[in-house]
């Protein structure tokens, strides 16, 4: 992307953000709340059209052509839900056949034992617990096989044991795949776990840009969370 | 290659728009009172009015035909009725649920989101009304299909149009304006019923709102309706008004939702939606 910017009235979310992701790559989008993480990936997938710069996602236009790689991408946000009164089972199927996914009942059994659904796959989805909602929200996301899975807060509501299995069944997922992971998330154990790259952002700018490991070396802070808590508290990112 | 290619699309837009039918269908079937509900007010309806019209027609001066017309009144409203609502409901149903980011970002175009719902409305008039209209047949001995013949298809189909043209002003207007505004959804439907001359002729308006009532097709198609169970003439004229009517509505509604979604994609309310 490119000189993107997104405003609201007088306030500015996003300023001047200019990135690229390479194919295959696990980038991590930090920021403060309010930096403009869900508006940046919002811009991405064509969910909020931008005021200024552009996007292209696997080679389309977003948001002018996004409908050409729709099918190639997922996501799941804690801001939306799945309908509540549909089954697990039944929300997948919709959006397995929203997606054209080829043997949706092969890939929901797929899905169902990877992510452990099975014990609750008949019942409604909103009488799941937040941790059960969030691997429904994953499967959802999973459900057609992107190559570009983009998550915001992935695993936001879950207990650490959930937490830690969901990492690496994206972990595996996404080497297997070589589907390309997008993220944003609060978590600094997840992102370095999970990302070769992170982006950080501040007040809708790019305040810096490099592995886990180079930004906490940079910066001279112990762990990615100082370098968080530095940018967020005292600004003073790359440029 | 290329033909098999435009067929693959066909193919892919069509499962997508079975998706959400699905989608629509299992929501319905999870809860009993909903498909209840269906036919449940336009029953009550037809009950209420049947015995208006019994009444009435006792009386002095009353005439025979008056129950046909009140009956066969109620009924093609409510088709206008649940064709609105069905299209208006079944999107709202998506805000309800926070759901609708999920389609905007699913290669589900806005076409095929607006044809599956017109779809359910189709089901979901056919079953409120259809039902009602069977009812009808024991409960007052009236026999919808009977009355008005072959030309209850096209006064059906007319009617039915114009509540999808509807239905989609009000859904585009609920996204832009947010879910304070469901209420649209009934206010703006009873507007226009003052104006359609369900119950009385469109000579008995006030002269500015006859020609509000011109422009709207089912003030068409019940002038028509009366004109076919009083004078027993089919008055194809009316109808053809009505078809050409629905054509600029359902235009019109077309370029509305679009617009009113980019501007909904503008100012970031699909990632908002919701109770």
């Amino acid at each position: 992307m490119s000189g993107l910017a997104k405003r609201f009235g007088a306030g500015s979310a996003v300023r001047d953000l200019s990135f690229s992701v390479a194919r295959g790559a696990r980038v991590a989008l930090l920021g403060a709340n309010g930096a403009g993480k869900t508006t940046t990936i919002a811009m991405i997938l064509g969910l909020l059209e931008p005021s200024a710069g552009s996007i292209r996602v696997l080679g389309a236009e977003v948001p002018a052509q996004r409908h050409r790689i729709l099918a190639r991408v997922n996501f799941s946000s804690p801001y939306l839900d799945l309908p509540a009164r549909l089954t697990v089972r039944q929300n997948l199927q919709v959006y397995a056949r929203l997606y054209g996914v080829r043997d949706a009942r092969g890939r929901l059994r797929e899905l169902a034992s990877e992510l452990r659904l099975e014990a609750f796959l008949d019942r409604p989805t909103g009488r799941l617990s937040a941790g059960q909602k969030t691997r429904v929200m994953l499967a959802k996301a999973l459900v057609n096989r992107p190559e570009l899975l983009v998550l915001d807060e992935p695993t936001a509501s879950l207990d650490p044991d959930n937490a830690d299995r969901l990492r690496s069944y994206l972990d595996r997922y996404a080497a297997e795949s070589g589907a390309t992971l997008f993220l944003a998330s609060h978590n600094m154990a997840e992102v370095e776990r999970l990302c070769e790259e992170v982006l950080l952002l501040e007040k809708g700018r790019l305040a810096a840009r490099g592995s886990p490991t180079e930004l906490v070396r940079r910066f001279g802070r112990r762990n990615l969370e100082e370098v968080f808590l530095q940018i967020a508290r005292q600004g003073g990112g790359d440029d | 290659m290329t033909e098999d290619r435009s067929r693959d699309a066909v193919g892919a837009s069509l499962g997508r728009m079975r998706a959400m039918m699905l989608r629509h269908v299992y929501l319905m079937t999870s809860s009993w009172p909903r498909v209840l509900e269906l036919v449940y007010w336009p029953t009550v309806q037809i009950t209420l009015w049947g015995f208006i019209a019994l009444y009435l027609a006792r009386q002095d001066g009353g005439f025979a035909g008056l129950a046909a017309v009140l009956l066969s009144a109620v009924l093609l409203w409510d088709t206008f009725f649940r064709s609105q609502l069905g299209v208006s409901l079944s999107f709202m149903e998506e805000m309800w649920a926070r759901n609708l980011g999920h389609l905007f970002v699913s290669p589900l175009r806005p076409f095929e989101l607006v044809l599956s719902l017109f779809a359910m409305s189709l089901l979901r008039t056919l079953i409120g009304v259809g039902g009602a209209a069977l009812l009808a047949i024991p409960i007052h001995g009236f026999n919808l299909v009977a009355e008005l013949g072959p030309p209850l298809a096209l006064f059906f189909v007319n009617n039915l149009l114009f509540g999808w043209s509807l239905g989609l002003v009000v859904s585009a207007l609920v996204l832009r304006l947010g879910l304070g505004a469901e209420s649209l959804a009934w206010a703006l439907v009873f507007l226009i019923q003052q104006v359609s001359a369900v119950y009385y002729p469109i000579a008995v308006l006030p002269e500015p709102l006859q020609w509000v009532a011109a422009v709207l097709p089912p003030a068409q198609v019940f002038e028509g309706m009366r004109r076919l169970l009083a004078e027993g003439l089919f008055d194809v004229g009316l109808l053809v008004r009505a078809l050409a009517l629905n054509l600029v509505w359902m235009t019109i509604s077309g370029i509305v939702f679009l617009l009113l979604l980019r501007s909904a994609r503008r100012l970031g309310l699909l990632l908002q939606v919701g109770e």
